[in-house]
């Protein structure tokens, strides 16, 4: 079976042999090095961009409103603006603030994020760094990302700072207890941690088709979980303009301000890659059974294009929760962690064990 | 599967290039808004209202109890990824193993529940 005719495997190994051709093994070494990190950073920003005007428009639409329409194309010289006037602010440090911490905070959970992107496989070969522990590289760097959280809420001396900071440390760590044991369940089917195994054991079919009914509940518990992660709508509850203004970083301004709201948007991105690379396949294309013609013509579509198609699609998923649910409270919030999604997903794992040993999947 | 500590390298130069990005954007911008400090501005903003105190105060138990049971119910979770790993080659007598484990947490977990652990009044 032919997976994707565009293998990038390929152009990344004549990337290679050119430069080697022309310079010595060093060069060579350090050339790659800063081609990758100026691709991280450019898609770091893009990325960004990208979302916060998605997200824009999908909220307008929900309301039947036009969201940015003015500047550019159908508003999307919005966030461009919307960002140099971000870079022009003046970036505060209030008085009872804890220096060094508060200016640490966004660093941290920036720098987290970014990380969390070298294990995820973009398309067929077009992986930055495909580690054999990979999905667990994501989930321990990205749960790093709450320390700078509680840094920022505590550093600040607000007491809203505070408030949000601790019930979004709470919250994402009762959150992550399910949505790890939502990932052990496909590391149990596909029997590896490395990214690119998950999406090939995946090309016969989806986990989430194969899978049977587990499958599909490790899924939905997936997604919640990730939207309580993210802090986003009706897990929102760490930053509830209504009540905290704007929860860990009410005292942030400027770039600083501009680095927690770009972590969150990476952030979204990395989990919902996560789901799309574990349940729905990652950048494989969609098959149905013997249609071989159709299976064809899915083929021809690229790699990258299936996988940041599904990504997206998770993505205005969470986008359309937070104009669909209303906010949660904090001892409800934690309740439906702790009373019915963890031992929900503790026991659907066993069943995934137990129906792959048994091998009852497809 | 075995790997070296060269396999990790790559995990240096992803810091670094995250790093560096956070680092030059954070400086440069330093230096190019304007910087005019007054007493009101540099004041905690608490909506307009005089804030009182300190905000480094006690908080609710609940938020510590709940850290606490996280990191009991993270270690167990980060058991599960080798046995995830090696789950079929351990066949049946590993599943059984795994279900005494669960088992056994869940039990854990029921008894936070009735304990009132998790209950907000």
């Amino acid at each position: 079976m032919i997976l994707s005719i565009y293998n990038f495997t390929l152009l990344t190994d004549k990337i290679h042999s050119f430069l080697s051709a022309h310079m010595s093994e060093e060069f060579v070494l350090t050339t790659e090095l800063v081609l990758i990190g100026l691709l991280i950073v450019t898609f770091v920003a893009v990325l960004a961009m990208v979302l916060i005007y998605t997200e824009r428009k999908v909220a307008a639409y929900m309301q039947l409103r036009e969201g940015p329409n003015r500047v550019g194309i159908y508003g999307t010289g919005q966030v461009v603006a919307d960002v140099l006037k971000l870079v022009l602010k003046e970036g505060i440090t209030p008085n009872g603030a804890d220096k060094l911490m508060f200016n640490l905070a966004p660093y941290i959970v920036l720098s987290t994020c970014i990380m969390a992107l070298a294990p995820i496989a973009f398309g067929n070969g077009l992986v930055l760094w495909d580690l054999n522990i990979g999905v667990l590289y994501i989930t321990s760097i990205t749960s790093l990302g709450v320390i700078g959280i509680l840094i920022a809420g505590w550093s600040s001396n607000n007491k809203y700072s505070m408030l949000g900071a601790m019930r979004s440390g709470a919250q994402i760590v009762s959150y992550e207890l399910s949505a790890g044991l939502c990932i052990i369940s496909i590391v149990v089917l596909a029997g590896s941690m490395q990214m690119s195994e998950i999406v090939n054991s995946q090309a016969d079919g989806w986990w989430i088709f194969k899978g049977h009914l587990p499958v599909i509940v490790a899924f939905i518990i997936f997604i919640i979980a990730a939207t309580a992660e993210l802090n986003r709508a009706p897990f929102d509850l760490a930053e509830a303009e209504s009540e905290l203004t704007a929860g860990f970083h009410t005292e942030y301004s400027g770039m600083k301000f501009a680095m927690f709201f770009l972590a969150e948007y990476i952030n979204m991105f990395v989990l919902c890659a996560m789901a799309a690379t574990l349940f729905l396949g990652g950048w494989m294309p969609f098959h149905i059974g013997h249609w071989t013609t159709f299976n064809n013509v899915m083929d021809y579509i690229p790699s990258p294009l299936w996988f940041l198609g599904k990504t997206f699609f998770i993505i205005f998923i969470i986008m359309w929760f937070r104009w669909t649910f209303p906010r949660l409270r904090v001892d409800q919030l934690l309740d439906l962690e702790w009373k019915y999604l963890l031992p929900i997903s503790m026991i659907n794992l066993l069943m995934i064990a137990l129906m792959n040993i048994l091998g009852w999947h497809f | 599967m075995n790997s070296t500590p060269i396999d990790f390298f790559p995990i240096v130069i992803q810091f670094f290039v995250a790093a560096g990005f956070v680092g030059i954007t954070m400086f440069a911008t330093h230096f190019i808004g304007p910087k005019l400090n007054t007493r009101k501005k540099l004041k905690p903003f608490e909506s307009g209202v005089q804030s009182v105190g300190n905000a480094r105060q006690p908080f609710a138990i609940k938020y510590f109890l709940t850290a606490i049971l996280f990191v009991l119910f993270d270690v167990e979770v980060i058991f599960l990824y080798p046995y995830a790993v090696n789950f079929l080659e351990l066949g049946m007598s590993g599943l059984i193993t795994m279900l005494l484990f669960m088992g056994l947490l869940l039990c854990g977990l029921i008894y936070v529940i009735r304990s009132g652990a998790l209950d907000w009044e």
